[in-house]
């Protein structure tokens, strides 16, 4: 199947397999109503759509660095993008998101406008110029770029800082996904997550994560839109939400109004579960300042375009212009799943607070909320909780609890969507989640092994022992970051966001004046990557230990300071060294020109 | 001699020439790209509070439109167009690859 001209006829593979998955959730859908239970259905979701996954992966098994590495740079622009928002769009996105917003709104919608406007700088400043290069990681252009071992290692470590913060998270979410559809404890499922993500990547490389991120993209998007547009149909807010929610939009305020944000005691809340939270910001308002928002924007797309395992998927690319178009692909697909999720989060509110309609629970008797079966299963599995503060036997707006997933995971459920529904989300948070785990996971092992083991250690190596090495650390690599993801030490959005600080402190100039500044040498890189890195770690530890911060950077945009002190330890430090050799300058004017041959030639 | 040898630098010369030219139409770009990119991305969250009090396209508030549709939306647009014009940059100067993604 992956031969021949497998590339020409991704669009027809592709639509046999949508269609195919369509089916299989009209499948379910018809053996939800002959009786099957909610458990069986679950576990066929999961398992069926990662047994496809394994499939795609062993079929992309190869023997070929270039294949191993940058899918044989034959993805054509449209597969990429739709690759590239699966490897982009984490468990986080999917799971989280709509839930961030629904319980911070404005201040907290800066992640939709940083998570796409990034995309417009690495459209701009650096996919088509590393394209170019001939890179097959992202150390291996600061390397050539800047010549020396200490470069390339500088750039393997920010790498590794920053794509393993992620990891974490995403195999944890997968984890999640993994107990609650299988019904397994956590600290197996985590184990169960990983081996489905290794199934992906470790025969194929970058040519299997590839395929499967596609198959992963389709089953996402299907699994995230359609429950969106149901739910929209099933309480009469228009059958294309995205244009019609206006009058919801305004309803929600003025049950806010009505309502009123009253303050919790803090010995109520001290009652409430771990984990979750109640509305107390107001859903379309303005509740951040303009630099608490420009400042989170900023330093997400900074983030964008400094983290590696996104910068990766335009290497794959047949040729210069097609990276800068798949850029634009990326983002529409991004863009199809993140307007969706302010969607998806008014509607979930609405159908809760709103008295008028059937589901609102705002106002009902405390006994009668409490005997509801979708509130006994999310309030027994954690996610949701009411309680009676105010003794008046209803409940108030202040009183109701949610975690932030239940969002996307209970709100189906909640507006009286079939149970195949919640079996389809689940296999888009698990598709979410692997597709990143595995981007992840294969841009830290590729480092290693082409940068540090390939370049650095052992440059005769042949193919076959270099790529051993590249799937014996992969293998390492994940479970690694499996075992640190089941002692679950930090919330899974928190570290995606230090991971886009992390990168942008330590990589952002470097790549960015790499390729903009000719004068730019290896000292000022070096030092650039060492003091980015090091300033955003300290700026980190100092605020989490209590330190007040400066100019309003907070622990979630640290690497505004970061990427600030590396610019300027790269300018200074250049201007004080010599300029770069001609060789090197050289190379500067060959990757501005799209026409020609790559500048790295590549075994 | 001496005369082949001023061919080919007479040559190198107008090859820097246009390699400089690309260069400079090349920057020209990037920062008529940027400049929209800042303004959609951060510009107009100066004026969040001022701005969402305005009914904007589908009757949602405005700053809140932007966030969940409109600045998102501009971006895919914008980067098509950006690889548009870079593209005919590219071919004017003779630097396009051949043959088609």
């Amino acid at each position: 199947m992956i031969k021949g001209n497998f590339i020409d006829n991704l669009p027809k593979i592709y639509g046999i397999y949508t269609g195919g998955f369509l089916g299989f959730i009209i499948l379910m859908a018809i053996g939800e109503q002959m009786g099957m239970t909610s458990k069986a259905i679950g576990i066929c979701f999961v398992a069926f759509t990662v047994a496809i996954y394994a499939i795609i992966g062993w079929l992309s098994r190869t023997a070929q660095a270039s294949n191993y590495y940058v899918a044989g740079r034959s993805v054509p622009t449209v597969f990429n993008g739709m690759a590239t928002a699966a490897d982009w769009m984490s468990g986080a996105s999917f799971v989280a998101m709509a839930g961030g917003i629904y319980f911070k709104g404005y201040g907290y919608m800066a992640l939709l406008v940083g998570w796409t406007g990034g995309y417009v700088l690495v459209a701009t400043l650096l996919a088509p110029y590393l394209r170019k290069f001939g890179c097959y990681t992202v150390p291996d252009f600061v390397g050539t770029r800047y010549g020396g071992n200490t470069a390339r290692l500088m750039a393997v470590i920010v790498l590794t800082v920053a794509s393993f913060t992620y990891v974490t998270a995403q195999i944890n979410a997968t984890g999640t996904i993994a107990s609650v559809a299988l019904d397994i404890p956590f600290q197996y499922a985590v184990y169960v997550g990983l081996v489905s993500i290794l199934l992906c990547s470790m025969l194929g490389g970058m040519r299997g994560v590839t395929w499967t991120q596609v198959a992963q993209y389709i089953v996402l998007i299907i699994a995230y839109l359609l429950p969106v547009f149901w739910i929209s149909n099933n309480i009469g807010a228009g059958f294309f939400p995205h244009f019609m929610l206006a009058d919801e939009v305004a309803r929600i305020g003025e049950l806010e109004q009505q309502f009123g944000f009253v303050k919790n005691a803090a010995a109520d809340l001290k009652t409430v579960p771990k984990g979750l939270a109640g509305i107390t910001k107001a859903h379309s308002e303005v509740n951040a300042t303009p630099w608490a928002f420009i400042s989170l924007a900023l330093a997400m797309m900074m983030g964008t375009a400094s983290l590696p395992h996104v910068m990766m998927r335009f290497f794959t690319t047949p040729s210069v212009k097609a990276a800068r178009k798949s850029v634009g692909w990326s983002v529409f697909f991004i863009f199809l799943l993140y307007s969706s999720a302010p969607m998806l989060a008014t509607l979930s509110k609405l159908a809760l607070i709103d008295p008028s309609l059937p589901t609102g629970i705002i106002g009902k008797s405390i006994a009668e909320v409490q005997a509801i079966d979708w509130y006994q299963n999310w309030n027994s599995a954690n996610l949701m909780f009411v309680s009676d503060f105010n003794g008046n036997g209803t409940v108030e707006l202040n009183e109701f609890f949610m975690a932030g997933k239940a969002v996307v995971l209970a709100t189906p459920e909640v507006a009286g969507l079939p149970y195949v529904i919640s079996g389809l989300v689940a296999a888009g948070g698990m598709a979410a989640a692997m597709s990143t785990a595995d981007g992840l996971i294969l841009a830290i092992a590729n480092a290693i092994s082409h940068d540090v083991y390939y370049k650095m250690i052992d440059p005769k190596a042949e193919t076959a022992k270099r790529l051993t090495v590249a799937r014996v650390l992969l293998v390492v690599i994940g479970f690694a970051g499996a075992t640190i993801a089941a002692m679950e030490i930090q919330g899974i959005l928190g570290s995606v966001i230090w991971a886009f600080d992390f990168a942008m402190s330590g990589l952002f100039w470097p790549l960015v004046l790499g390729v903009w500044w000719k004068r730019a040498n290896k000292e000022g890189a070096v030092a650039g990557m060492i003091l980015g890195l090091l300033s955003g770690l300290f700026y980190l530890i100092w605020v989490r230990s209590g330190g007040s911060g400066f100019l309003g950077i907070t622990q979630l945009t640290f690497g505004i300071f970061g990427s600030t002190v590396s610019l300027v330890a790269m300018i200074v430090v250049t201007l004080m060294t010599s300029e770069p050799s001609s060789a090197i300058q050289k190379m500067v004017d060959d990757a501005r020109v799209p026409a020609g041959a790559q500048v790295i030639s590549q075994k | 001699m001496v005369m082949v040898l001023q061919v080919i630098t007479k040559k190198r010369e107008v090859y820097m020439a246009k390699n400089a030219q690309h260069w400079e139409k090349t920057k020209g770009l990037l920062i008529v790209t940027l400049a929209i990119w800042a303004i959609f991305s951060m510009g107009i969250f100066l004026f969040g509070a001022e701005m969402n009090s305005v009914s904007g396209p589908f009757g949602y508030p405005l700053t809140y439109w932007f966030t969940c549709q409109g600045s998102l939306g501009i971006f895919v647009i914008l980067i098509f167009w950006f690889a548009g014009r870079q593209e005919k940059i590219d071919e004017e100067f003779g630097f396009a690859e051949r043959g088609e993604d």
